[in-house]
């Protein structure tokens, strides 16, 4: 049995505070009205007089543009904010797939850390809720299509608007949460009760509610990929962009067994899983970094191969005012696991994992970050105050409920069909 | 030094391999084992050094990607730049998300034809090659164990028999 130590429990409540004071301290500094921002400009360009020096002839201080940059400014807590939730939130429903896929393709190697993996997903249900809190009460500053005089001007948003409005987006955001919760809540009391069964019918019905929670998942996975991300930037369209959330979110979960995995180990709580459970959980890293990769490759290369206006405005947007994220995400996200972690004996060792596993959570949380931050912020955007205090306040959040629920439960499985044959995997 | 060798056939792998352990800690040289199917285990009993086609393999693979740059930049950039749809063929970076697809292929082309052949060449395997063959039943349900001998013949015999060998033979190698 697992006891939460009381210094985790203070350090992820430091991280929540001073988190939601960096929060707090985003929203306080965004400026209220157009003179905040001609203030700001001034302050700005005495700075970097060359920097700023295009701005006189492209009419930078005609009222127009101001009023664009006071949105942009505005919205930028609600987009930092946004991102970190979103991350962290669809980063254990990540952790919820690859559980209901052990369960469902009956794994033996990996169920030893099946309750590392619920304690993962018991971040899902405040996860998933705060980020439709957010997508619900941001009003227009995350989802342009919520305003009601933009979608009066424009066509294509009036066309979209059976789709794209915000009682369809609450019940579509309740019945995916509602379903994924109510899986992982009933998937997490079988594997409970299997534990003292004199029988296996746990373990059987088990099993089908992950067969059909993983058809469901990809329905509403794909879905929410459309409602929650995509409609960010609501011109915008890809078909594969769902496939491509899925990715960027689903081995960042395969990261966090893995980191979570190590970190109980290293504290002698999980001393039955051993280096061939590592090793296989990088390999999935690995994969999985690759799968990015060419999803990512994928939805750039065919739309910049083809330049179809409509479509590449999402990238030119990108490439020319966020090049360094655009590109680091995929050093970061590829480059970096391809080379570290195609070497066998570099999945086994700890350290290498654990480096490779940051590198690769922070390279998806830029992902996100490019995925949210072009059509909220645009070209006012920088990692500073807003974003850091996001990221660091759903961390302790994060770390809060997940080492909270495993505490909940015996780390290893007692009465699981595979369970032997886990305790003796080797690679 | 005689060039005789013990063959030991055994007829279950699991008494193969318990043979091979109990055969090594006596301080016997095994030569060859021949089994019809891959033993798990076996290499790691006998003692053999893991296989380095895996390093090869990389090797080749940045090898194949090289091939690929250097063969577009010149044809695509360097020697005929054309302007062919509007693709942006002024430097090699400019134009090449085009060039993937091909970069991939050819890496993973010769990372896997060159370890194939890497692996025919070191493990001597070529057509109209006769086979080494030393019983034609380990092809099929039995395991051979090839082991020198010297002096200690009929101390070695002992132990095999012991180990479970079913068949031991002694053989005046040419």
């Amino acid at each position: 049995m697992y006891i939460l130590p009381n210094k985790l429990k203070l350090f992820s409540i430091a991280l929540i505070v001073v988190g939601f004071l960096g929060i707090a301290l985003g929203f306080f500094n965004a400026p209220k009205n157009i003179d905040d921002v001609k203030k700001l400009n001034s302050a700005h360009q005495t700075e970097h007089v060359v920097a700023t020096s295009h701005d006189a002839t492209t009419g930078h201080d005609s009222d127009g543009h101001l009023t664009h940059q006071l949105h942009q400014l505005q919205n930028r807590p609600w987009a930092a904010t946004y991102v970190a939730a979103l991350f962290f939130a669809l980063l254990s429903l990540g952790v919820l797939a690859f559980y209901g896929i052990q369960h469902a393709s009956q794994a033996g190697w990996s169920i030893v850390l099946l309750r590392v993996m619920e304690g993962i997903t018991a971040y899902v249900l405040p996860g998933t809720v705060i980020v439709l809190l957010i997508a619900i009460f941001s009003g227009h500053h995350i989802f342009i299509w919520r305003d009601a005089e933009v979608v009066a001007h424009d066509k294509l948003l009036q066309g979209k608007s059976g789709f794209l409005n915000l009682t369809g987006f609450i019940i579509r955001g309740v019945i995916f949460i509602a379903g994924w919760v109510s899986y992982r809540y009933f998937s997490r009391k079988m594997s409970i009760a299997q534990d003292e069964a004199a029988d296996n019918t746990n373990f059987k019905r088990n099993f089908k509610a992950s067969a059909a929670f993983l058809v469901f998942f990809i329905v509403t996975e794909s879905i929410m990929s459309w409602d929650w991300i995509m409609s960010v930037e609501p011109h915008w369209f890809s078909t594969l962009f769902g496939w491509y959330v899925f990715a960027s979110f689903f081995v960042s979960g395969i990261t966090t067994i893995a980191l979570i995995t190590l970190y109980l180990k290293s504290k002698g709580y999980l001393e039955i899983v051993n280096r061939s459970h590592i090793q296989d959980l990088a390999k999935f890293m690995f994969a999985f970094s690759i799968f990015w990769a060419y999803l990512w490759f994928s939805q750039f290369m065919l739309i910049w191969y083809a330049n179809i206006p409509e479509e590449i405005t999402y990238f030119a947007m990108r490439i020319e005012h966020y090049n360094l994220p655009f590109f680091g995400a995929v050093v970061m996200n590829f480059v970096f696991p391809i080379l570290i972690l195609m070497n066998a004996d570099f999945k086994k060792l700890t350290w290498i994992v654990v480096m490779a596993g940051v590198i690769v959570l922070a390279g998806h949380y830029i992902d996100f970050y490019n995925m949210i931050m072009p059509g909220t912020v645009g070209t006012n955007w920088s990692i500073g105050v807003p974003e850091v205090g996001a990221v660091l306040f759903f961390l302790g959040l994060f770390i809060l409920v997940v080492f909270t629920a495993l505490s909940k439960a015996p780390l290893v499985v007692k009465r699981n069909p595979f369970v032997h044959e886990s305790e003796h995997f080797h690679y | 030094m005689s060039n005789k060798v013990i063959h030991a056939i055994y007829n279950d792998d699991d008494v193969l391999l318990e043979a091979v352990k109990e055969i090594r800690a006596a301080h016997y040289h095994i030569e060859e084992a021949y089994t019809p199917f891959p033993v798990h285990g076996l290499d790691k009993a006998m003692g053999i050094e893991p296989t380095r086609i895996a390093i090869a393999s990389f090797i080749y693979g940045c090898i194949g990607l090289a091939v690929a740059i250097v063969m577009m930049n010149y044809i695509m950039i360097k020697d005929w730049p054309q302007d062919i749809g509007g693709k942006p063929s002024f430097s090699y970076i400019s134009n090449m998300p085009a060039f993937v697809p091909i970069m991939f292929e050819l890496t993973v082309f010769f990372a896997a034809h060159l370890m194939v052949i890497t692996f025919y060449m070191r493990s001597k395997l070529w057509p109209f090659k006769s086979a080494e063959n030393p019983d034609i039943r380990t092809t099929d349900d039995h395991f051979l164990l090839e082991i020198a001998v010297s002096s200690h013949e009929e101390e070695l015999a002992k132990l095999l028999k012991k180990t479970g060998a079913v068949e031991i033979k002694t053989i005046e190698k040419h």
